[in-house]
């Protein structure tokens, strides 16, 4: 078996969320292996990084360099492939920044890719198997995954539950800042423009109505705002909506959006894709309806209709109206 | 500036609802509504925008079958000046990096300054734009939701990051990007449009004309393999409402009440 890699990324100086469910992935691979967790950055937040893993990870290695100060992809990429070795096992999270690299960096390394896996089922020979979803998670697949020249395997964030008793890996970090070699590349990072505050701060709502695909036309958006207004809920959507102009960007729920923590949310017309449900946090409550009875949002909500939204939510609101 | 959008023809994630077939070996296409992969329609927008105001042409290619033609002609309709059809038995069962091979070969065929892909297609993988950019060796930068030109080197790009917040970053051309949707609005095509480019002809490669051994794709070069499509246990799910719609309201309410829902 060759070697596990986890790749850690962090804020701040905190490392994130993800940090530790890559160590679970791992063990889903080999249970009796090794991980060695990979951080790059510069300065302070790199060495509190290293020191928080190697709490977690047996062995940590560093990688400090001036242009890894922001994790542009393109650089870490060039600084892993003269660090690790080609026919290691690299777990990374598939989010904006794993999206970004891991598909060019198994290209260089010669390595196999696999991205967006939810599950695996253990390694015969040199086959790795694994569970992926397709068409927004309508279907789920298994997938063999030749690893002999080694992989980079994108974990979907929040899937694996990071053992929380654990914490006292002791582990040692190595400095290879040494060996990353040249970095410069032909993308060069310039700024981070934060999202804008909208009129409404969903985040802090208690209740929300969110429409998704399922309210078909901008001039329905009201029939959501009625039933919210009856409720006294505010309005959310999710990422097509936003995409069509129909409401604005702050209004969106998702990894690419606000994160919630209301303790109802109404998913009306939202199919529930992981990009959505990762933007939803704290356990509310969640109501679901959808006309679609196979909606994966009927696996992860409470309470599950099988209607037409714009049918049914005019009914709810008059009979919360005339309570 | 020259422009390779690359595109594909998949099953339209609002039009149906996806299951599983009777074998499990694909998904049930007996009904299945066909059109362009909705991330690649920003991209096709974008690049005729970027067109329109600093000139040159938008080429649309994919890989793919007879079927195809009709997402090519599609996307032409839209703006896009050529079509490229890439088809041949031996791409049959390319993985990820096969497909990207492929589309290697093609770009190669051409000059491009600028070559385009969806952030992502039916599998959600988001693949093909990084292995594309690292087998050209071009820079790469992924969930694209803003393209400017600086000038005739080089664009100044911005990509979506968690939390809606964007990273802006200077890229050297030639490039490659992957375009998230939401960063245009998709002009729509009517039936007129399609009529215009119906006659037009779209040439069709195949292995030997990109120069491609026949084992370098296709299913024989493949590493990842899909071995089936199956319905997952995945414990209860929700508990669902049933009834005529009153009983479903009123039981609903009553949840709504005792869980803080209704003020």
């Amino acid at each position: 078996m060759a070697q596990l890699f986890a790749y850690i990324t962090y804020k701040d100086g905190v490392a994130d969320d993800s940090a530790l469910e890559l160590i679970e992935a791992a063990k889903k691979i080999d249970a009796g292996a090794d991980v060695t967790a990979v951080v790059t950055g510069s300065g302070g937040d790199l060495d509190t990084v290293c020191n928080e893993m190697a709490a977690s990870y047996k062995e940590v290695i560093k990688i400090d360099n001036e242009a890894l100060a922001y994790p542009n992809a393109e650089v870490v990429r060039k600084a892993l492939l003269n660090v690790l070795p080609a026919d290691g096992i690299i777990l990374i999270t598939h989010d904006t920044f794993g999206m970004d690299l891991s598909p060019g960096l198994s290209i260089k390394m010669g390595s196999t890719f696999v991205a967006d896996v939810v599950d695996f089922e253990g390694v015969d020979g040199s086959t790795l198997k694994i569970i992926r979803q397709e068409y927004g998670g309508q279907v789920t697949t298994h997938v063999n995954c030749d690893i002999s020249a080694g992989a980079v395997i994108n974990v979907r964030p929040g899937v694996f539950q990071p053992d929380e008793s654990k914490g006292a890996a002791g582990g040692s970090v190595t400095d290879k800042s040494g060996d990353a070699g040249d970095l410069t590349t032909g993308r060069r990072f310039l700024e981070i423009v934060e999202a804008e505050v909208g009129d409404v701060d969903i985040t802090k709502s208690e209740v929300l109505v969110s429409v998704g695909r399922g309210i078909e036309d901008e001039d329905n958006i009201e029939v959501a705002e009625e039933l919210a207004e009856a409720m006294g809920a505010d309005v959310s959507c999710s990422r097509p909506i936003v995409d069509q102009k129909w409401l604005e960007k702050s209004r969106q729920v998702g990894t690419s959006g606000q994160t919630v923590k209301p303790k109802v949310y109404m998913a009306m017309g939202i199919s529930g894709s992981f990009q959505h449900m990762g933007g939803i946090k704290g356990a509310p409550f969640i109501v679901a309806v959808n006309k679609n009875p196979k909606a994966p949002i009927f696996q992860l909500a409470d309470v599950g209709i099988v209607e037409d939204i714009l049918d049914f939510m005019p009914e709810l609101t008059e009979k919360i109206k005339g309570m | 500036m020259e422009i390779l959008v690359c595109v594909k023809r998949v099953p339209d994630n609002e039009e149906n609802e996806i299951e599983v077939s009777a074998d499990g070996s694909d998904i049930d296409r007996s009904d299945i509504v066909y059109s362009v992969n909705e991330w690649d329609n920003y991209a096709v927008e974008e690049a005729i925008q970027l067109v329109d105001e600093h000139g040159g042409s938008v080429t649309v290619v994919t890989v793919g079958d007879d079927e195809s033609d009709e997402i090519l002609r599609r996307e032409m309709a839209m703006g896009a000046n050529n079509g490229l059809l890439l088809k041949d038995d031996a791409f049959n069962g390319s993985d990820g990096k096969g497909i990207s091979t492929i589309l290697k070969s093609a770009a190669e065929k051409g000059n491009y300054d600028l070559i385009m892909t969806g952030a992502q297609a039916d599998d959600g993988a988001g693949q093909v734009g990084g292995m594309l950019a690292a087998l050209l060796d071009y820079p790469y930068a992924s969930l694209v939701n803003k393209v400017e030109v600086m000038d005739d080197k080089k664009l100044k790009v911005g990509r979506e990051i968690e939390g809606g917040n964007q990273e802006l970053n200077e890229i050297d051309l030639p490039c490659v990007l992957s375009i998230q949707t939401g960063i245009n609005e998709p002009r729509y095509v009517g039936i007129r449009g399609i009529r215009k480019v119906a006659s037009v002809d779209i040439p069709s490669m195949g292995a030997s004309d990109l120069g491609l051994a026949g084992d370098a794709v296709g299913d024989g070069a493949a590493k990842v393999k899909k071995v089936d499509y199956f319905v997952p246990e995945l414990g209860e799910g929700a508990e669902m409402l049933e009834g005529d719609t009153d009983e479903i309201i009123d039981k609903l309410i009553e949840l709504l009440k005792a869980k803080g829902g209704l003020k």
